[in-house]
């Protein structure tokens, strides 16, 4: 747990809810098991929001899915490290254990809100489901419980479209209605993997609003995967930059955008778009190496224009600039 | 669902009127003059001429398109030419037992199929997949009468667990079930095939969907998880199988019901051609139209139960 605890930043802070130590993803390609996540380590503490970003596939998603257990079966593997949810070891549990976790204590909003839910279940039941499988609520009560969660995320008329179904909602009030699914139980710790990227920029602004509100008015722990800058910016407590599946940069939000540090955080933040802040990042030169093909050093070496010899081998996240809890991995921006 | 219903009815009625005027066009462009097919070519043109009449055929073809419509409408079929009895009644006699066969057919091949479609969508490449691959490879590769002799001499012949001689007809309600058995599972395993293939590639879709993705963050025990989330979303695609597959089950039922000797529909097609009984033979097809628009019918109003996408739109 040290290494995961490294970044604290509040001095005697609730201990954390949600805690990654050391975490290694696989993927299976062909017959060859190839690290997709290397050896991340990060922890979130209640009504904390930790937002993890990156160019589409550094491994934001795989991480999240691991926390949750539910990597693709036969392609993806947790091959090393611990995560503990709420004092719950995940790695070591087994599946009924991390089952009665899921959707109790730990819950998640995926990014496609428009194939995320049933098409042919009541939007109220698909609510209701993990309180009459947590709570043993009964499904009336389970029904009451799901009406009053779909006016805390705000769907109008929420008692009369318990009984709709999906295609009956718009992308935005689906979005919220999953955010209401993820919060019936309560949970510790709620993950939401690009929750606002398939949605209009408008609405995209209502729904971050609402989550923020919820989760401090629940004190939840947030990890909050983007690849908006803008988006970390505003709400995020503290912020995490993978590249390759490696954690290339970590810090306060503050102490992060005042003094970018990683040469890749600088391209991020070089190609964030001014004004709004909403349209999807520019790309940066050159690629993301593909999992087969990625270097064994620091794996942005092959873009990156610091490049020098050290750079074969991989560096340490080390501390940067003047707050402790900055940490950059790059052998060019270690301080001396 | 009620409004739904009727639309359904509704547009039923053009379907049916298309087919009727098909089977009344295709009887009359069959070539062949029918009354030497009925009478054989020795006949009188006097003989020829009082048949023509009394079928009608002397008429001019829209005033016999206009007495078949309006015969059907009325529920009657006419007379066989062999028997001179009302084909409605021939039919009504015989028309139970096809049904009867027809549905546990259709018991067979759901009960079967589905959970078979199921276990090896959930065990892909295991061993109940290679099962269900094989054996769906094998159903739909077998001639429903060799399938049907082959059932015979091992389970009534060789294991005599079922008569041979079906005693379809029997008051006893159980030497009637034991009839069934046999023709009923050769009928059904056919449609096992189908269903097992359709639930189970509907099954690997479902389940690498993004709401059972959702519905495992619930939680939810995977038994749950498959039947409720996964399960519900491939009925449609089942539902369509079964519902095509009655009226191919329609056609089949004549075979079957030939090869084991069982009162029916079929046996009275074979009556019928045996008899060059031209009307009965109409009569029949009529009421197999009826059956097969009636099938789809069903089929749609079960969507509607089963997707709510359907009766919302
Ligand atoms: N089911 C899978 N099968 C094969 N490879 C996968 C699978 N899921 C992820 N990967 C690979 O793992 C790597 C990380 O993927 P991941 O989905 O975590 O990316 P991401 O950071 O979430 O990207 P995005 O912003 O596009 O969502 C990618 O190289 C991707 O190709
Ligand atoms: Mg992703």
């Amino acid at each position: 747990m040290t290494a995961a605890l490294r970044d604290d930043f509040i001095p005697d802070a609730e201990p954390p809810a949600l805690v990654v130590d050391e975490l290694t993803t696989q993927i299976r390609v062909g017959r060859t098991w190839y690290d997709a996540v290397r050896g991340i380590s990060f922890a979130v503490r209640p009504r904390e929001t930790l937002a993890l970003v990156g160019e589409s596939g550094c491994g934001k998603s795989l991480t999240a899915l691991s926390v949750m257990g539910l990597l693709p079966a036969g392609v993806g593997r947790v091959s090393g490290g611990r995560i503990v949810v709420d004092g719950v070891d995940m790695t070591a549990a087994d599946e009924p254990t991390r089952e009665s976790m899921r959707g109790d204590r730990i819950g998640m909003i995926f990014q496609e809100p428009m194939t995320s839910l049933n098409p042919v279940l009541p939007i109220g039941f698909q609510v209701a489901e993990s309180l009459i499988q947590h709570r043993g609520l009964s499904k009336k009560a389970a029904l009451n419980r799901a009406r009053e969660l779909l006016e805390l995320v705000r769907v109008p008329a929420a008692a009369s479209r318990l009984d709709a179904y999906p295609h009956q909602f718009s992308g935005g009030m689906r979005q919220r209605v999953m955010i209401a699914l993820a919060l019936a139980c309560d949970p510790k710790v709620l993950i939401a993997d690009e929750p606002t990227t398939a949605l209009d920029v408008t609405i995209q602004a209502q729904v971050l609003a609402l989550m923020a509100d919820v989760q401090k008015r629940e004190g939840l722990a947030l990890l909050l995967i983007t690849h908006n800058l803008g988006v970390v910016a505003s709400v995020a407590d503290r912020v995490m930059v993978m590249y390759g599946g490696d954690v290339v940069e970590s810090g306060p939000v503050r102490a992060f955008f005042a003094r970018p540090s990683h040469p890749y955080s600088e391209a991020l933040l070089a190609a964030m778009p001014r004004i709004d802040g909403d349209t999807p990042l520019q790309p940066i030169a050159g690629q993301v190496p593909t999992l087969t093909q990625m270097p064994t050093g620091c794996r942005f070496a092959t873009r990156c224009a610091l490049r020098h010899d050290r750079c074969a081998e991989l560096p340490p996240l080390t501390p940067v600039g003047d707050d402790p809890n900055h940490l950059v991995r790059c052998w060019a921006r270690m301080s001396p | 669902m009620l409004r739904f219903v009727i639309k359904r009815l509704i547009l039923a009625i053009p379907t049916l009127w298309a087919v009727l005027t098909t089977v009344f066009v295709l009887v009359r462009v069959v070539p062949g003059d029918p009354t030497i097919a009925i009478l054989g070519d020795q006949a009188s043109e006097g003989a020829r001429a009082e048949l023509r009449d009394k079928l009608g055929l002397s008429k001019p073809i829209l005033a016999q398109y206009v007495d078949f419509m309006s015969q059907i409408l009325t529920g009657d079929l006419g007379r066989s030419l062999s028997t001179n009895r009302p084909i409605a009644d021939d039919v009504l006699a015989v028309l139970p037992y096809t049904i009867e066969l027809t549905l546990a057919a259709l018991v067979v091949g759901t009960v079967l199929g589905v959970p078979l479609g199921v276990l090896a969508a959930k065990n892909r490449n295991g061993f109940a997949d290679w099962f269900a691959r094989i054996f769906s490879l094998a159903g739909v590769s077998f001639p429903a009468f060799v399938s049907g002799i082959l059932l015979l001499l091992v389970f009534a012949v060789e294991l005599r667990w079922f008569p041979v001689i079906s005693s379809a007809n029997a008051a006893d309600p159980v030497e009637r079930l034991r009839a069934l058995v046999l023709p009923a599972l050769n009928l059904g395993l056919l449609m096992v095939a189908y269903v097992t293939r359709v639930t189970r590639s509907g099954m690997l879709k479902a389940l690498s969907e993004d709401y059972v993705r959702t519905a495992r963050a619930k939680g939810l025990p995977y038994r749950t998880v498959v039947w409720r989330h996964a399960f519900r979303n491939v009925l449609v695609p089942i539902v369509t199988v079964v519902g095509l597959y009655l009226g191919v089950l329609i056609g089949n039922a004549v075979l079957t019901e030939i090869v084991f000797n069982r009162p029916g529909i079929g046996k009275l097609i074979v009556t019928a051609l045996n008899q060059r009984d031209y009307s009965l033979l109409q009569g029949l097809m009529v009421v197999s139209a009826f059956a097969i628009v009636l099938a789809n019918i069903l089929t749609d109003l079960t969507y509607g139960l089963v997707d709510p996408r359907v009766k919302t739109q």
